[in-house]
């Protein structure tokens, strides 16, 4: 498939479909649900039905209702989660880049620190303290993940910030600001957005693995995690309540993943074992 | 096919995967016994060509059509299986970088005894042997301790000789040289070549050798096959492609390898006092010392050329001048007045006047910013410029450069090599310099475009009254440019003066090795120098 | 070398260190009173004081830190709050448990995922290679729980061959608690698995495309023996390193596994731990959890050195 001249795969194309289908669904969720999200309107745990799409939940309430309504949250905290960990993790890689050895080990030693614990076993541990609210998990998840995106960022960064037009600026009397903003920047960003379709993966994954842990969004909220949760029983009986809205997590991170794949695969040249013998 | 051509390409045509076309209609023989050089700029398909003799195509290009015979057998008749009993046996490879075709993980006689062990063409206490045999034979100590050790454990030199060694044990008749001596400085070089054409007589196999030096092929070859574009240019014995070639291209390039024309304008008989003067600079990195004791003058509309080899210190002192690196001691003076160590202490208008122009444009231009933005920022900044009056003026820098003024909207990815290098200089225009700083500006051109590059300093030299502080390793250029010359051997002055009078009798024992070590294309001037014996400076 | 190994268990040890100081800190982080925060605005005040007390809330942070690493050092993780047991007695059995678990898993996910890996990098853009690749993408793209809901849909309600659950007891047969195993080792093995392989894959091209890999072609080796001798030795380091990264990985991945499947391990103590606000509990596991990470960078690193000559010979002619 060609669009604007470059190539693109189905998969990636498959993967872009989707990821602009649930977007309009967190945009416009809460004007087109079929019930209302929060309303018992069936008996528990019923098949899916013309009634009910997907059947209904351990309340009755309607699945795929909750499912729409859910993916504002869902989607919404992961993605200001990543714009924030991105914001805070990109600005410091590039300042330790270019802000000299001292900086640059401090910060770098302050990240191994975190990077030696799981970030959901620390985000486990941060909101026992603190507990579990939604500026408190897009908090704590965004200040986690900001030091796997520092390392990237930092990486990407110390080898343009060798390149000799830094030099030129630096000779030219440019501050940090232009350097950092106008010089590196720029160059970083190809391999930063395929980073941050990554990172968002991760935290999307993050946050639905702690709502399913019962720590994450707090019922009465919809939210596909919880909602694996809260009918995570029923597939017991063969019900598949909780699949649905698992089901939409794993589309959500597939179209995403596919997508990236594809950004990545454009820069990666064969190697020599594609090589014609 | 005739009995005496060895090796055989007819119609050859490579393809990348995309379509393109790398190689075009080529057709080669090779006689037995005979080395075929072929010369081009990148870009003319020289390696993948070599590639291809034996049957072997890089991962994102394929070999699409002609014939590729052997003694005889069409290598792309006989499938994976039977190609791999030709390479290393018939046909061998011989890489640019010795360090890199090592395998880290392996001991050097391992790797040697590969391709014989492989076709079981000897057992391994043959092989073992013929491979210490062969390395005491091209000069290697203690050749059986040194077959045991890792890559990482030998020289640079010792790998070269290592890499021949695994490319005849197998007693090929063809040898492919793919520039083997491209990475190399230039008295190593002229080592390597003599290593290379000993070992195609004692063997007496054919060769075919690839390379972008005339003068280079000039000593090997007994035919040269000129390609451009991937398309064969000329074909025919080195003499007369030499000395008659019959196309134009030929002749441009053969015309470009010749030094003898000065480019510069003489210096006035008294120049004046210095623009720019160092005094028993001494710089390096951590603890250790590059540049000792290093002092020269430049004045107005001068040329200083400064010459050594990797690791002479010959970069380290643009960044010292440039103050990216302070030095440790001595002191420099720009117009009278003593220059701050580091470029944070100097004022703006200090940092305006002397510029720098690097060896790589890839590296030196930001490949996210437009021309107008990387020519027009030094210019705003230091005139305050914007709108209609900015964008006038660069597209005048542009024209200065020779560069269309339509130029300004595109990114650095879309120019060429030589277009590259001209926004650089453009850019350094652009702060009103009266210093530049040029380092190496040209190795990384190829040679007819590096020439056009030179002859557009030379012009803004002419017109803007420029002092250039011009580093290489090339003497060729140093001699056509250059009105003063520095020659630096590990960091200290080996002789600084006139550029005739440096090179002329009676000079340092280095600066003679140097000299000598310049490929001529006089044939015959590898045995002279080979004659004269490898002379540690 | 053996400087090398001290040096890196040195560096281990000071990591470990500031590791616990950020399980500390991070776990007294209340922003006001601790007690009333987590007992809730209807506790009395005697259970508030007791609360303090046992917390040692009314300590300045140095020194309660100070005695909680020196019960630590010596083997004591303190009380839980919630029941008022014994933190160790409660938290060996369930590290076993947990070390079973990811230890089949490992054993299962490490030979499969370098197989496909290696597999996948030598037929480099063929019809397996891409199939792998969706494979593995589609695997990593599914949270675990979604893997481990499909799984006991199939095997466990539709074929009715493996339990839902995996209640294991101490009293259990091998074979009863191998049983009980299957599916949540086939689920972690499934994201283990594709992050390997994909990593894998990626060490071993990029190994491929240096130039020793076209000579060993162009001198007639076989692409077999290519691989085999030429670009495995050279990716192991790489390879080694990435085995150590998801094993860490899984250390995350089976704490909702064990949710999931009603796993009686540390991931889900720890679960449970955190929604009661147990705080003595969640830093003993977080302390153990952050250790298992820890120890597998360090044995991931010091093998590294020992598959590479370069870094076990050092010296030589440079």
């Amino acid at each position: 498939m060609l669009l604007f001249g470059t190539r693109i795969p189905l998969s990636a194309l498959f993967g872009a479909t989707v990821m602009v289908l649930f977007i309009l669904l967190a945009i416009f969720g809460p004007w087109i649900t079929p019930y209302a999200p929060d309303a018992t309107v069936g008996k528990t745990w019923t098949g899916p039905s013309t009634e009910f799409w997907l059947g209904t939940d351990n309340i009755g309430r309607d699945i795929l209702s909750r499912i729409i309504a859910g993916a504002q949250t869902t989607i919404g905290i992961a993605l200001v989660t990543t714009v924030l960990s991105f914001t805070l993790g990109v600005s410091a890689g590039i300042f330790a880049s270019v802000g000299g050895p001292v900086l640059d080990n401090l910060l770098s030693r302050v990240v191994d620190m975190f990077l030696s614990v799981p970030v959901l076993i620390m985000a486990l541990i941060v909101l026992t303290a603190l507990g579990s609210s939604i500026p408190t998990l897009i908090l704590t998840i965004a200040l986690l993940d900001s030091t796997r995106v520092f390392l990237v960022a930092r990486a990407v960064a110390v080898d343009i910030a060798a390149r000799d037009f830094i030099d030129v600026a630096r000779l030219r009397g440019e501050k940090m600001p232009w350097i950092m903003f106008h010089e590196i920047l720029p160059n970083a960003m190809p391999p930063l957005i395929s980073e941050f379709g990554l990172r968002f993966c991760f935290n999307f994954l993050y946050v639905a693995s702690l709502s399913f842990l019962g720590l994450g969004v707090q019922p009465p909220q919809a939210d596909w995690g919880g909602m694996v949760r809260e009918n995570g029983q029923a597939i017991a009986f063969g019900i598949l309540a909780p699949i649905w809205p698992a089901l939409a997590i794993a589309l959500v991170t597939v179209a995403v993943n596919l997508v990236v794949d594809w950004l990545l695969s454009r820069n990666v040249k064969p190697s020599g074992a594609s090589a014609e013998l | 096919m005739s009995d005496e051509n060895i090796l055989e390409i007819r119609n050859l045509r490579i393809e990348a995967l995309n379509g393109q076309v790398l190689v075009d209609d080529v057709s080669l023989e090779l006689r037995r016994g005979e080395v075929l050089g072929l010369i081009g700029e990148s870009g003319a398909g020289k390696s993948t060509i070599a590639l291809a003799a034996m049957g072997y195509a890089r991962a994102g290009c394929r070999i699409a059509g002609g014939e590729i015979r052997i003694d005889g057998t069409d290598l792309r008749g006989i499938g994976p299986e039977g190609r791999q009993g030709y390479r290393g046996m018939r046909i061998a490879y011989v890489a640019q970088s010795a360090a890199a075709s090592f395998n880290p993980a392996m001991r050097l006689i391992d790797q040697i005894c590969e391709s014989p062990l492989r076709h079981r063409q000897m057992t391994r206490p043959e092989a073992e042997a013929r491979a210490v045999e062969l390395l005491g034979k091209l000069g290697l100590p203690e050749p059986a301790i040194l077959a045991r050790k890792y890559p990482h454990e030998v020289s640079g030199g010792q790998l070269q000789r290592a890499m021949a060694a695994m490319a005849v044990i197998g007693r090929p008749d063809i040898l492919v040289f793919d520039e083997p001596t491209t990475a190399l400085d230039v008295t190593t070089q002229m080592e390597v070549l003599a290593l290379i054409k000993q070992i195609i007589r004692d063997l007496r196999t054919a060769a075919l050798y690839i390379t972008h030096d005339l003068a280079v092929v000039a000593q090997v070859a007994d035919r040269i096959m000129v390609l451009r574009g991937g398309k064969m240019v000329e074909l025919g014995e080195a003499e007369q492609i030499l000395g008659a070639p019959a196309q134009a291209y030929t002749s441009a390039l053969v015309a470009e390898r010749d030094h003898s024309r000065p480019l510069m304008r003489p210096l006035p008989a008294d120049p004046g006092a210095p623009v720019l003067e160092a005094r028993a600079v001494d710089a390096g990195y951590g603890g250790g010392k590059v540049l000792s004791q290093v002092s020269f003058r430049l004045h107005r509309g001068e040329t200083l050329a400064v010459v050594g080899e990797s690791g002479s210190g010959k970069s380290t002192l643009a960044r010292v001048l440039t103050g990216l690196l302070p030095q440790m001691a001595g002191e420099m003076r720009l117009d009278g007045r003593p220059l701050a160590p580091g470029y944070r202490q100097r004022e703006a208008d200090v940092l305006r006047r002397i510029q720098l122009v690097h060896q790589l444009p890839d590296m030196s231009l930001n490949p996210r910013q437009p021309l107008a933005k990387i020519i027009g920022r030094p210019l705003a900044l230091r005139s305050g410029e914007k709108g209609a009056a900015l964008q006038r003026r660069i597209a005048g820098l542009l024209d200065l450069v020779g560069l269309p003024a339509g130029f300004a909207e595109r990114f650095p990815p879309q120019l060429s090599g030589g277009q590259k290098q001209r926004v650089a200089i453009a850019r350094a225009l652009a702060a009103e310099p009266e210093i530049i700083i040029c380092d190496e500006p040209t190795s990384a051109l190829d040679q007819l475009i590096a020439d056009d590059i030179l002859r557009l300093l030379m012009r803004l030299q002419d017109e803007l009254g420029l002092s250039y502080l011009f580093i290489t390793h090339d003497l060729g250029i140093v001699r056509r440019i250059a009105h003063n010359t520095l020659v630096l051997l590990k960091g200290e002055t080996v002789a600084l003066g006139p550029t005739a009078e440096v090179f002329a009798e009676p000079m340092h024992p280095y600066t003679r090795k140097l000299l000598v070590s310049v490929p001529q294309m006089r044939k015959g001037w590898l045995e002279e120098v080979a004659a004269q014996g490898p002379s540690e400076p | 070398m053996k400087r090398y190994v001290a040096t890196r268990l040195a560096l281990g040890l000071v990591t470990l260190f500031c590791v616990t100081v950020l399980v500390f800190v991070a776990t007294n982080m209340l922003p006001g009173d601790a007690a009333t925060e987590i007992l809730g605005r209807g506790a009395t005040p005697e259970t508030l004081a007791r609360f303090r007390e046992q917390l040692g809330l009314d300590d300045p942070l140095v020194l309660r830190y100070g005695n909680w690493i020196w019960g630590l050092l010596h083997g004591d993780l303190g009380q839980s709050l919630t029941t008022q047991a014994s933190i160790n007695e409660a938290i060996w059995p369930r590290l076993w448990n947990t070390l079973r678990l990811a230890g089949l898993t490992a054993l299962v996910s490490v030979p499969l995922a370098i197989g496909l890996g290696v597999l996948s990098a030598a037929r480099e853009g063929s019809f397996l290679d891409r199939a792998l690749a969706m494979g593995a993408l589609t695997a990593i793209s599914f949270p675990e729980f979604f893997t481990a809901y499909l799984l006991i849909l199939v095997f466990s309600v539709k074929l009715n061959l493996l339990p839902n659950l995996s209640t294991i007891f101490p009293e259990m047969s091998f074979l009863e608690a191998l049983r009980a195993m299957v599916l949540p080792v086939m689920a972690l093995s499934c994201l283990v698995t594709a992050h390997m392989m994909r990593m894998t894959r990626t060490s071993i091209l990029s190994v491929m495309s240096q130039p020793y890999i076209e000579m060993a072609f162009l001198k007639g080796v076989p692409r077999a023996a290519v691989i085999t001798r030429h670009a495995l030795p050279n990716a192991a380091a790489p390879i080694i390193a990435v085995v150590a990264m998801n094993l860490a990985y899984l250390v995350v991945g089976i704490v909702v596994i064990e949710v999931v499947f009603v796993y009686p391990g540390l991931g889900q103590y720890m679960v449970d731990a955190v929604g009661k606000r147990d705080i003595p509990v969640v830093q003993a596991c977080g302390v153990f959890f952050a250790l298992a990470f820890i120890g597998l960078n360090l044995i991931s690193d010091v093998l590294a050195v020992l598959v590479n000559p370069r870094l076990r010979r050092p010296g030589g002619g440079r």
